[in-house]
């Protein structure tokens, strides 16, 4: 089996939300708040929502989409909203152009609804983060699927989700430490195109330790054909 | 003041059975570095309330992380906690006729109750408005303070809020459960989420006969679908709308409707509400209107567990923790859309919404044909709380708090 030079670290996380002083009652103003908001406010209507809500797999994506959809009652708007998909972006920059773009052009097509009231308000809130080391590392495929399988969901989101936004390559942590520090390219590619839009945090881990079990087995297979 | 006593500890790692052993080694993760660091919390009621319920299980819990921390209780005579109701109902949009002589009497009880307190803990915690003035005697700059405030101040009464304002911008922080219930503050805001205790005995798994003997108790026929409220006897918690939903619902369903909360006895009001909701009955031996006492936590446990369907049909809200105590019990929940609800109940993922009476019923009425559907919000539902509401997470949330605090000074 293979040894990494370099162990996987895991880290846990843990957010503050902080509440902002921007809210929104209608579209117009939902596009203001999405123009000037903080990154950590983005952050935490994207990807954080994505983690508190990932029990639900049919139709929830981000805060602006279901707010779109259930006060502001613009279904399409709300399609779009929840079309973006976090993992095509490695900064909040380019996520928050895209959000923009969506709202504006949507404004630009339906004028009528732009200044309609919602019927609750959007309040735009941060996401403060702490992150600190779990006091688990991995050297080895074993070992990564111990600690895989031991952390908390908002770990497995920290590194399998949010990690984008840090390597700022369009990977999570997971695969990348397989590919560059066990070679193991394959599974790394596999593990990545996991979708976490239609599995829970805990469907997602589990598919991915199936996969590292396949793995391992291949492993002890060609360590002993026989 | 008095400095609370916890009679029954429950250890951190009987939660990792309803949360995880993943989520429990992270709580312990972040709470080394706060190891042996002090903490005061400060309400005003050792019993009942909802504050004092989530305190009697932080507080052991942060205790076993190896946090030294405090629970104090503010002690005060019949004159403060007589202005201080009616603070708090002003708070909430209620009339009041600000006398000079409550402010003094208010400001007069915080002084007394500083000179008794420890207020040297790195952290200090603030609960609502009763103690909020002990902020004046805090020792400039010489640790954190934090007001939480667990009611909703989106529409408060002036005159309370602004004599409020003297204090809370002096804090380093406030909290609120909502984003909706916060102020335009010069200080950062924070929402915690209130929380149930998935161990408590409002929560934990019960026994089916002891729930089949709740039920006979009653009289309530546990074989036809039970439509169930938990609340007070409280105009703002709607039972005469309920009532008529429940009309509009048996046209279409045998079914009964149980009202089940306490109020009745101890307030005046609530007594009035109880004859309204007896009178719009009419003797209808399907529903049934239950004075429970004010703390009857395994009975409202066994009503919630045999309902088919819970209702919190209220006008307003705070958080409304009833409709996570029925969705932690995987409950089809239908609710209206106001206070803190919305936030519990994500239309059509963990319960439904409703904005009147008519709606009310038509949802309720849908939940009852589609059980398939029902099953399914219950189960988001209960996720939506493992996630999210649950003690353990409001632990986590204090935690977070304390380690920016403290890295910030």
């Amino acid at each position: 089996m293979n040894v990494a030079e370099t162990p996987f670290e895991f880290f846990t996380v843990a957010y503050l939300t902080r509440i902002g002083n921007q809210s929104a009652g209608n579209l117009e103003e939902l596009l203001t708040g999405l123009e000037h908001c903080s990154d950590a406010s983005i952050f935490h209507h994207t990807y954080q929502t994505l983690s508190s809500h990932h029990f639900l797999t049919e139709g929830f994506s981000n805060d602006f989409a279901q707010w779109a959809l259930a006060e502001a009652n613009r279904d399409a708007l709300a399609e779009q909203f929840a079309a973006l998909d976090i993992r095509d972006y490695t900064s909040i920059a380019a996520l928050r152009t895209d959000l923009c773009r969506v709202l504006r052009d949507f404004i630009t097509a339906f004028p009528q609804f732009s200044r309609q009231e919602a019927l609750d308000r959007f309040y735009f809130c941060e996401s403060l983060e702490v992150t600190m080391p779990f006091s688990l590392t991995a050297s080895n495929l074993d070992e990564f699927r111990d600690g895989v399988a031991t952390i908390s969901h908002a770990s497995f989101h920290f590194h399998f989700v949010t990690s984008r936004l840090r390597l700022q390559f369009r990977t999570n942590d997971f695969s990348h430490w397989l590919a560059g520090s066990l070679g193991l390219d394959s599974l790394a590619e596999t593990i990545n195109h996991i979708d976490i839009y239609t599995n829970t945090l805990d469907s997602a881990r589990a598919k991915m330790l199936r996969l590292v079990d396949r793995e391992r087995r291949k492993h002890e297979h060609d360590a002993n054909p026989s | 003041m008095s400095t609370m006593q916890i009679p029954a500890k429950v250890p951190l790692d009987d939660y990792t059975s309803v949360i995880g052993a993943g989520e429990v080694a992270e709580l312990r993760t972040l709470a080394r570095p706060l190891a042996g660091r002090s903490v005061v919390m400060i309400n005003s009621t050792a019993v009942g309330g909802g504050v004092a319920e989530i305190l009697n299980r932080l507080v052991p819990l942060a205790e076993e992380l190896g946090i030294n921390i405090r629970w104090e209780v503010m002690t005060g005579g019949e004159d403060f906690f007589e202005v201080t109701k009616a603070f708090h109902n002003a708070l909430h949009g209620a009339p009041y006729h600000p006398e000079p002589r409550h402010f003094e009497i208010f400001r007069a009880y915080n002084e007394k109750n500083a000179r008794r307190l420890p207020l040297d803990a790195e952290f200090m915690v603030i609960h609502d408005p009763q103690p909020a003035g002990l902020i004046s005697y805090r020792e400039k700059n010489a640790n954190h303070w934090v007001w939480r405030c667990h009611i909703d101040l989106s529409h408060p009464h002036p005159a309370v809020w602004n004599f409020l304002e003297n204090y809370v911008p002096n804090y380093d922080a406030a909290i609120f459960s909502s984003p909706e219930f916060a102020k335009q503050l010069p200080i950062p805001q924070y929402l915690f989420h209130p929380a149930i205790d998935p161990l408590s005995e409002k929560n934990r798994d019960l026994p089916p006969e002891f729930i089949l003997d709740v039920l006979a108790r009653y009289g309530i026929d546990h074989l036809r679908p039970i439509l169930t409220q938990i609340s007070r006897f409280d105009r703002l918690k709607d039972p005469v709308g309920v009532i008529r939903a429940y009309r509009i619902v048996r046209r279409y369903f045998d079914c009964q409707l149980v009202l089940a909360g306490g109020g009745a006895s101890d307030d005046p009001e609530g007594a009035t509400v109880l004859k309204e909701a007896q009178h719009a009955a009419e003797d209808d031996p399907d529903i049934k209107l239950l004075e429970l006492p004010a703390w009857a936590p395994l009975e409202v446990n066994a009503l919630q567990r045999a309902s088919t369907i819970v209702i919190q049909k209220s006008l307003r809200e705070g958080f409304g923790l009833t409709v996570s105590e029925a969705l932690w019990k995987k409950k089809p929940v239908v609710a209206s859309a106001v206070g803190g609800i919305p936030t519990q109940i994500i239309h059509k993922h963990t319960g439904l919404l409703a904005h009147s009476i008519e709606g009310t019923a038509y949802q309720i009425r849908f939940l009852l044909s589609h059980p398939d559907i029902a099953a399914r919000l219950g189960e988001r539902g209960h996720e939506h709380v493992k996630e999210n509401f649950l003690i353990t997470q409001n632990l986590k949330r204090y935690l977070t708090l304390f380690l920016k605090m403290g890295k910030s000074s």
